[in-house]
């Protein structure tokens, strides 16, 4: 690969990988807006199917984790995460309590027991 | 409620809008996510303009995770793409929602392009609480301005995880990481007021988990159309049952 195509490879990515297949259901939400509404079985399925695929992407975040974060035991990250979401529900669902616990564990248990 | 937002002009709307953002929970939610994805990035070896352009064309988070992973880690590209389609359809029933709200009898087909591309979980959510208590003329002014907030917000926040991964201790750069997966979690499971949606969130979580240790091809698409499908199904068969 060229000079000059390698530093626009990241970007070319970008476009054809990341903003098209992601904008493309904003615009189908334009153009069909008309005549669906928020209760329609396919609009409460698409909900189900995005809600799975987003939990999907945070249990390869966990367990698979990338860089410094790799560094920490899978069972302080699983930990400080079940920790954190414990949190959030004791403190009436906030996220902000649920979020500031979770990473404190995890500061914790790095510190502790860092591989 | 109704009413009790009143704007002048639409430009009040507008930093009215932008004020919004400032003041509600997802600029924290966002915060987290973006220093995370900052974080990242750098990680990966990809540019700081190279975010800020991913986070103004892409505007998801999730997506802009899969997207800096898939390319850090060498995934294959059309599988980082399906799993981004897949990660979007969500976007696809938000912008049908939110549109009848910002739309008027003169509204032309331009004036909801930008709407439509600022779509996003936080925008949504604060979009449908708050454009009812606004005049229909003044909610497309407000909506962009609370866009830009939350998207300015999400810029300046990528920055700052960027260059604290560079210079940080590994222990700190650690927590900025989780960053992203803890505050996922935890706002998804907020935004999960019904059955269908926390059914969604363990099944994904839990068929995530699995085909990735099992290293299944297509991993998160699986887990996306299993789990939902079968907590949609479970949701159609309880409500049929009542």
């Amino acid at each position: 690969m060229s000079a000059a195509l390698s530093d626009l490879w990241p970007f070319l990515v970008l476009i054809t990988v990341g903003f098209l297949p992601n904008e493309i259901w904003r615009v189908l939400g334009l153009v069909l807006a008309r005549g669906l509404n928020e209760d329609s079985q396919v609009v409460m399925w698409s909900r189900a199917v995005a809600t799975a695929t987003l939990a999907g992407v945070i249990a390869k975040l966990l367990l698979f984790s990338s860089g410094s974060l790799a560094a920490i035991p899978l069972s302080v990250r699983l930990g400080a995460a079940a920790i954190g979401f414990v949190a959030f529900l004791v403190a009436k669902r906030s996220v902000f309590v649920g979020v500031a616990i979770g990473e404190v564990v995890l500061l914790a248990g790095g510190y502790l027991f860092a591989n | 409620m109704a009413g009790s937002l009143t704007f002048d002009s639409s430009s009040a709307a507008f930093f009215g809008g932008v004020r919004a953002a400032f003041l509600s929970v997802f600029f924290l939610v966002l915060a987290g996510t973006y220093v995370g994805l900052g974080a990242l990035a750098h990680d990966f070896g990809l540019s700081i303009f190279w975010l800020t352009l991913s986070t103004l064309l892409v505007w998801a988070a999730p997506a802009q995770v899969i997207l800096i992973s898939g390319i850090g880690t060498g995934a294959a590209l059309i599988e980082v793409a399906l799993a981004i389609t897949l990660s979007a359809i969500r976007l696809f029933p938000m912008v049908v929602a939110l549109l009848p709200l910002v739309r008027t009898r003169d509204t032309r087909l331009r004036d909801l392009i930008l709407p439509t591309h600022f779509t996003s979980v936080s925008m949504w959510v604060e979009s449908l609480r708050l454009l009812p208590m606004l005049a229909p003329e003044r909610r497309a002014a407000f909506c962009n301005g609370l866009s830009v907030g939350y998207m300015g917000a999400a810029v300046g926040f990528g920055f700052v995880g960027y260059y604290l991964a560079a210079g940080l201790p590994p222990l700190l750069a650690a927590t900025l990481l989780f960053l992203t997966p803890l505050s996922f979690l935890i706002s998804t499971a907020r935004n999960a007021r019904m059955m269908m949606d926390r059914l969604a969130l363990g099944l994904g979580l839990a068929l995530g988990a699995l085909l990735t240790i099992l290293h299944v091809d297509f991993d998160l698409m699986w887990a996306g159309i299993g789990g939902g499908t079968l907590a949609y199904v479970v949701h159609r068969v309880r409500e049929a049952a009542t």
